[in-house]
């Protein structure tokens, strides 16, 4: 991470917050109680565009921007500073990037999840660069006594054009610092074609150079004086609890300090940590083997008996009966007794484990009524909020202090091994307590991906079109996590790509029968867009063999013509949080993308026997997605993947290079989940543990060529996610392909050995 | 207390002789450029090299390591082949989060070193002990390519 220089004397903000003088900041945004929130005006805290908030310009002309949103891999601490960058007119190898504390309050909304960060925060910081630069014309201006409109930031320096004369930032931060930041009414920003980084992709990553040579520092990496290291052995089922334990054999273990016990918080246990006896160690090795000879006696409690093999059935019995309806449009029953054939199929998604490759972790200390935390979050306001509340302390007190993260995909943003960490810390007399999850924790210990049977029924007429389409989603929801409502989807879900079908059938409902929760279920990487885009676009291919068509078309027919729907005309009132109006489901962007990776994936080309391509496209996180996967099936069953063409259209492309980057990965992702990935349950505990048998994609199964191709869109079309939106059509799109080469439908998931067998 | 070679120096690590050198590295001598991913060898996530072989330290008592030349992360820079594998990977913009990179550096020089020249097969073989969560692979191939002198 960078090391800022503070003695360096820099204005134009300040690194300190304690020293911020925000009275001659923006007013924050102001909104009337009644009038509609969306997009970042709708998340906790809003947005910020004070640059005396992000920016910092130093005497020697250094600009250092504050990037408030988390690093997981999607790039945002190059992405976000560079817009800053671009709109100020700095010159890129002259800008640092410092990482903000949690605070809310200060930065704007910092949850990084749902794909937002960029489609949220663009906007305001590239007010905030502007505003700046403006500061710093205003201060050449009066500086020479010349009319604002005769100079000219240009970067990293201001210019008098008449006389060419010029003054670098450097020299102008002090002047500028003492200007009020101009109003965001009179701001001038860019026009694209003044774009110097923005849509270009030439910026390279800012923690790139120290990533390769082991100097980025990610939660696991802290190291205090006096660090003492933890790890813990918690119930081996939800909502389980500690009897008894005997430390006896553990104190024995040479490094071992202290073994201390951690009350949990039954279900709903929220972020907070799942209780269980901390091992306090000299190291992380001691600690653990320390954990090894802990002698527990733990009550099971009331999920001791979720067994995977017997919910799946209780799924599909739920599935086969009628649930809460979501969504009903004409008459089901009605268009099916007069379909000329129905056609039924029920898909299967277990449980995933996120399984960064960073396990969590996390440092605490506690001098006097302060706590300093260090930690990967996603979610930096949420861990100061479950800490403070937790120790007892004011928010104030608490500070936590966000490394890099090493791979989040939803498990970050849930922070009970920050609480542990300082209940540890507590516990120590506030030592600082590096605390660590070992894999098996991770794998274990998590807040997994739901698990879901999707069952659907379409009634087709004499020429294979679909008059008739039911579908009923049985899964767990998110919402068991914190106890309201916890049987049902709830409108993100629905709106993940179930109720929101954008297809022109006639008679169609969709209902969400109960489900319950025996274990902790958490975001997953693109959610239930998974389950969902999974069902659905095998279904449609199954109707089209069905119906004797080529699936491309049959799709492209079911969509019908180009349309902008109100998402709510769907059912659908969530739409990502953004405004229905700016961002209405538009099926021409969605027909084009399908059109575009069938074209440049040469759909319907001639391939050797064995090989075929499947196609499927989702819209998620307001991103339209297209995938066609190219199959090689050997005689035996092997799989082999050598080609994905993705068309993406997420609205303008800020960092492409760094966009492409992140649908490369999902896709890798994508056939992790279809292959290999499952997370089970028996008598309550997971079975899985490590790598081992909780698989992922390896580089030898990973598609060999995955090509990228981007819908080109002005920058005034409002943007669309990026980090997420890439992985649902993935799964359905290979199995669709596999049924190409093969015959075989694969409707459970992961793969595994079903096509060997 | 096993003495070490680590990165060219000789270092007195104060751990039982049956401590892993991953965390000998990590919490005893403080350099985390090493990274812990699973503990069983099953992620390559922290690989280094023991007299030259890539080697998990997770699984590698420091008596084993004990008289043999460890190179870590750390110091791979120094190394020609390791340099070039640190450009390439910088380059192409191969990581996204990073974590794994340094055990994916560390096994891709190690190949590259002993086989200048790696067919895609020869890339598999060695770099499919190495997870991505990320899903870089196909950059990670691509660098190392380019660090062989091929083409991207």
């Amino acid at each position: 991470m960078e090391t800022i220089n503070v003695s360096r004397r820099a204005f134009l903000g300040t690194l300190s917050a304690a020293g911020l003088a925000l009275a001659v900041g923006l007013p924050r945004p102001a909104f009337s109680a009644d009038e509609p929130k969306y997009g970042a005006d709708s998340m906790p805290n809003a947005w910020v565009d004070n640059p005396l908030v992000f920016v910092v310009i130093g005497e020697d002309g250094t600009v250092t921007i504050t990037c408030h949103r988390q690093e997981m891999g999607q790039g945002v601490r190059t992405s976000l500073p560079m817009v800053v960058a671009d709109e100020l007119e700095a010159d890129w190898g002259r800008v640092r990037v410092q990482q903000a504390t949690g605070d809310q309050e200060r930065f704007g909304n910092q949850d990084t999840d749902g794909s937002r960060s960029m489609r949220h925060f663009f906007e305001p910081m590239r007010r905030c660069g502007a505003a700046a630069r403006t500061m710093l014309e205003q201060a050449a201006a009066a500086q020479w006594q010349v009319p604002l409109a005769e100079v000219q930031a240009l970067n990293h320096e201001v210019v008098h054009r008449p006389t060419q004369r010029k003054l670098g930032y450097g020299a102008l931060a002090v002047a500028a610092s003492r200007l009020p930041v101009p109003a965001r009414a009179t701001l001038r920003l860019k026009k694209p074609a003044e774009f110097r980084y923005i849509g270009k992709g030439q910026v390279k990553l800012v923690d790139g150079p120290d990533i390769v040579a082991g100097r980025g520092q990610y939660g696991i990496d802290t190291v205090l004086d006096g660090m003492l290291y933890a790890v813990v052995a918690r119930p081996p089922v939800y909502g389980g609890k500690l009897v008894t334990y005997d430390a006896t054999a553990a104190m024995n273990v040479p490094g071992v300090v202290k073994v201390v016990e951690i009350p949990g918080t039954p279900p709903p246990s929220e972020f907070q940590p799942l209780g269980g006896v901390a091992v306090v160690a000299r190291n992380t090795w001691a600690a653990i083997k320390g954990r090894e000879a802990l002698k527990i006696t733990w009550d099971d409690g009331p999920n001791a008996a979720y067994d995977s093999t017997a919910y799946r059935a209780a799924l599909e019995k739920s599935a086969r009966n009628p649930g809460k309806i979501v969504r009903d449009l004409g008459n089901v029953e009605t268009g099916m007794a007069r379909a000329a054939r129905r056609l039924q199929a029920e898909y299967y998604i277990p449980h995933m484990a996120q399984a960064p490759m960073e396990p969590p972790a996390a440092t605490a200390r506690i001098v006097g009524d302060r706590c300093e935390v260090w930690a990967a979050v996603q979610a930096p306001q949420a861990a100061r909020d479950r800490v403070a509340k937790r120790l007892g302390f004011p928010l104030d007190r608490v500070t936590v202090n966000v490394t890099l993260l090493g791979g989040g995909f939803g498990r970050k943003s849930k922070p009970d091994y920050v609480v542990e960490a300082a209940l540890v810390s507590r516990a120590m007399k506030g030592a600082p307590v590096k605390l660590t999850w070992t894999r098996e924790d991770d794998v274990r210990h998590g807040y997994y991906h739901t698990v879901s049977v999707e069952h659907l029924e379409a009634g087709l007429d004499n020429a294979g079109k679909p008059v008739a389409w039911l579908h009923r989603s049985a899964a767990p929801a998110i919402a068991s996590l914190f106890g309201a409502d916890p049987k049902h989807e709830q409108p993100p879900e629905l709106g993940m790509g179930l109720v929101n079908v954008p297809f022109l059938i006639p008679n169609l409902r969709v209902e969400n029968p109960e489900a319950e929760a025996h274990a902790r279920i958490g975001w997953y990487r693109s959610v239930s867009n998974i389950p969902h885009a999974f069902a659905i676009q095998s279904f449609v291919a199954e109707l089209a063999a069905a119906a004797g068509r080529d699936p491309k078309d049959y799709l492209l027919e079911l969509i019908g013509p180009a349309r902008r729907i109100d998402p709510r005309t769907l059912n659908d009132n969530w739409n990502y949080t953004e405004s229905p109006e700016r961002y209405p489901l538009d099926t021409g962007r969605l027909r084009r993308v399908i059109e575009t990776a069938a074209k440049e994936a040469g759909w319907g080309r001639k391939l050797p026997v064995g090989q075929a391509l499947g196609i499927a496209a989702h819209y998620s996180f307001v991103t339209y997605v297209a995938a066609v996967v190219q199959v090689a099936v050997s005689k035996k069953g092997e799989l082999a993947i050598p080609r994905v063409d993705l068309a993406v259209d997420c609205g303008p492309q800020i960092n492409p290079e760094r966009i492409r980057a992140q649908f490369e990965g999902a896709c890798v992702m994508g056939v992790g989940n279809a292959l290999l990935s499952e997370i089970s349950f028996k008598a309550g505990r997971v079975e899985q543990t490590n790598f081992h048998n909780y698989q992922i994609a390896r580089m030898n199964v990973a598609p060999r060529d995955i090509r990228v191709h981007f819908i080109a869109a002005d920058f005034d079309v409002p943007l669309g996610g990026v980090g997420e939106p890439g992985v649902p059509p993935i799964a359905p799109a290979l199995c669709n392909a596999i049924f190409a080469a093969t015959g075989k439908r694969i409707r459970s998931l992961p793969i595994a050995n079903q096509l060997s067998t | 207390m096993p003495t070490l070679n680590i990165n060219g120096k000789t270092v007195d690590a104060d751990v039982p002789a049956d401590t892993p050198l991953l965390w000998t590295l990590r919490d005893v001598l403080n350099m985390t450029g090493t990274k812990f991913g699973c503990g069983m060898a099953l992620c390559g996530a922290c690989t280094v090299h023991l007299d030259g072989a890539p080697t998990r330290s997770c699984i590698t008592p420091v008596s084993a390591a004990a008289g043999r030349k460890i190179t870590t992360i750390e110091a791979i820079g120094e190394d020609t082949v390791g340099k070039a594998v640190q450009a390439a990977w910088i380059e192409l913009g191969v990581p996204q989060c990073g974590y794994c990179h340094s055990g994916q550096i560390m096994a891709a020089t190690a190949l590259l070193k002993q086989n200048p020249k790696p067919s895609d097969a020869d890339i598999d073989d060695a770099m499919s002990g190495n997870l991505c969560r990320c899903g870089t692979y196909p950059r990670i191939r691509a660098a190392i390519k380019q660090a062989a002198g091929g083409t991207k």
